[in-house]
């Protein structure tokens, strides 16, 4: 599985990438796109919401399930990724890149530092599959 | 895929309609709502009707032709006495709006099988009015709601496992509650720390499925029970999966408030695509005054009559619920018997297992716990070793001639395989079956590419499901009808 070094990490699978202007792009992970199958449905939340750290932040739908996805972080959503609202393979194809599905500026920065590093999300995939 | 059009004559007729027998366009009907031309109908005979359904029947998998292991959905085989007694003119052609005084026997047939339904369920009434599970569920929780209601609680969280069905935190919020989701242990049951922590004054109810989505049995179900009732908060029990404890253990005497049965899979009936089905509720004492109404009730001269209970959360449904399912359901338990319901929560508990020890090594289980009448198996390692996947898996076995289990539920286990052979299943077709799956995975092992590409024997091949749902052709153009 590719887990990118230098992006922040959740255990319930989603990435998070902090940006020059200090907001973060979040989507999920190469390990969530290939346990969950070809993406044929996204929802996102609108621009302007607010969310809190581990509330459903957006849908994504396979062939198989219907999964949750959780807001790494609090704050409010300022971009959505509308390219895979309309063309949701993206997200299995380039799940760290243009499968990237909201953007959110943090209402407590210090947030991100306490999320999982490339390293430890690759322990806790390992302990998944164990 | 050939459709009826295919067949289309022009001047071909099943039948001769005659001229003076059509009406003619009523100056009553505004000019712009008639119709210009004729409606786009195939003109087909009445053979090629006859063999272009009957054609399209036998391309069917069904419980009837094929061994149908669907997890969760206890495809089971319909008794024909039932479809002989639901069929039963008195019966079949009674108008649901018929005077009591002329439907009595209906009634009393109604009444019987609430009885029977509080007696193998250990509560105290039963509304038969959901005419499906899910719809059970939210008769389930609007009675939590008006109960509390009543005692002036304001209640607003129901707590659901995350084994649950997707049903049961659909139903809550339909009920007006917000959910939280309990965890599962490694062991596949509810995490009793992780519970306690989400119990608190609004905790309205828990719903739990006994034995859960998993096939195991909440052991812990009493010390749930006592939790759930020290906050002051109902345990329901989500019935779908009644057939593994039929007469053996009444949810009532385990700590259950109230709970839903769906008759169409534990009572028999012929099921699936969405119908037809019945999901009664039934519940404690003190909340029959809640059940919706109106109910069938002997009264004091001993002739059936609707009643309204005190305090009834309503109407859910036109009518008296799906009653052909209703006859079916009393007719399958009065031809078991008290002796022969406690035979069919046996035997399915026996077939699971059967199936499961002649599977072997072949697929694992995703939880290795002991099981009752269905179990979930893994595909992850075959996944890993051979890159096919618990879909490529189901799409093999309709090769095999056997309908696929249900797959990739519950969401707890990675790529599930929940299989559920019921009661009335030989031993021979175990066998065969179990030999069909071990032929699956060896075929996996063998030659991937050819299982990737399954099925190969079924009218259209290999789908690609992917592709319909993310582009889906909803409308199929009438283009071969002919009407010059």
């Amino acid at each position: 599985m590719n887990v990118p070094e230098g992006i922040k990490y959740t255990k319930e699978h989603e990435w998070c990438r902090k940006e020059e202007d200090g907001t973060v792009t979040m989507g999920i992970t190469d390990y969530a796109q290939d346990s969950l199958g070809d993406v044929v449905y996204v929802e996102l939340p609108a621009v302007g919401e607010e969310y809190e750290s581990g509330s459903e932040l957006a849908e994504v739908e396979s062939t198989k399930a219907t999964a949750p996805v959780y807001s790494p972080v609090t704050g409010k959503v300022v971009a959505v990724n509308e390219l895979v609202e309309q063309r949701p393979e993206r997200v299995n194809e380039s799940p760290f890149d243009e499968g990237w599905l909201v953007r959110m500026e943090m209402a407590v920065p210090s947030q991100y530092s306490k999320l999982l590093t490339a390293e430890s999300y690759r322990v806790h995939l390992e302990s998944e599959e164990g | 895929m050939e459709t009826l059009f295919d067949h289309h004559r022009p001047g071909q007729a099943g039948c001769r309609l005659l001229d003076e027998a059509l009406p003619t366009t009523s100056d009553a009907i505004p000019a712009p709502l008639r119709r210009a031309a004729l409606p786009p109908l195939a003109e087909v005979s009445e053979p090629e009707v006859v063999r272009h359904y009957t054609r399209l029947s036998r391309q069917n998998l069904a419980v009837d032709t094929a061994f149908y292991p669907l997890g969760s959905c206890t495809m089971k085989h319909n008794p024909r006495v039932n479809e002989q007694a639901a069929a039963l003119p008195g019966l079949a052609a009674l108008h649901p709006h018929c005077a009591p005084p002329l439907a009595q026997g209906a009634m009393r047939l109604m009444v019987e099988l609430e009885q029977m339904l509080s007696e193998i369920t250990g509560m105290a009434a039963t509304t038969l009015q959901p005419a499906a599970g899910a719809h059970g569920e939210l008769a389930a929780m609007s009675i939590v709601r008006a109960h509390f209601e009543g005692r002036g609680e304001r209640r607003t969280t129901v707590l659901v496992p995350d084994s649950a069905h997707g049903t049961n935190p659909a139903s809550a919020r339909m009920a007006g509650f917000s959910v939280e989701e309990i965890p599962s242990t490694a062991s596949g049951t509810i995490d009793l720390d992780a519970l306690r922590d989400h119990l608190g004054p609004d905790t309205a109810a828990m719903m739990v499925t006994n034995p859960n989505t998993l096939g195991l049995f909440e052991g812990e179900i009493d010390r749930i029970a006592d939790l759930l009732h020290e906050v002051g908060a109902l345990l329901y029990m989500d019935g779908a999966n009644l057939n593994a404890i039929l007469g053996k253990v009444r949810p009532g005497e385990i700590g259950f408030d109230l709970v839903h049965l769906n008759l169409h899979k534990t009572f028999s009936t012929p099921h699936g695509g969405g119908g037809p089905g019945a999901g009664p509720v039934a519940v404690r004492g003190d909340l029959a005054p809640l059940l919706p109404g109106p109910r069938p009730v002997v009264g004091d001269d001993g002739t059936m009559e609707w009643q309204q209970p005190s305090h009834s959360i309503g109407r859910l449904l036109a009518s008296h619920g799906n009653f052909g399912v209703l006859v079916r359901a009393y007719c399958y338990l009065r031809s078991l018997g008290a002796a022969g319901v406690v035979r069919v929560s046996e035997q399915a508990v026996l077939n699971a297992n059967y199936l499961r020890h002649r599977i072997g090594d072949a697929l694992p289980l995703a939880y290795d716990a002991p099981f009752l009448h269905e179990c979930v198996l893994t595909a992850s390692e075959l996944k890993r070793t051979t890159g096919c996947t618990a879909f490529d898996v189901a799409k093999g076995l309709i090769d095999c001639g056997i309908h696929p289990p249900t797959i990739y539920f519950p969401l707890i286990a990675k790529e599930a395989l929940m299989v559920e052979p019921t009661e009335t299943e030989s031993r021979a077709t175990l066998e065969a079956a179990a030999a069909a799956f071990r032929e699956v995975v060896r075929l996996a092992h063998e030659d991937p590419e050819t299982l990737h590409a399954a099925p190969h024997t079924t009218p259209l091949a290999h789908l690609d499901d992917t592709r319909a749902a993310r582009n889906p052709i909803l409308v199929e153009p009438l283009a071969a009808a002919d009407h010059d």
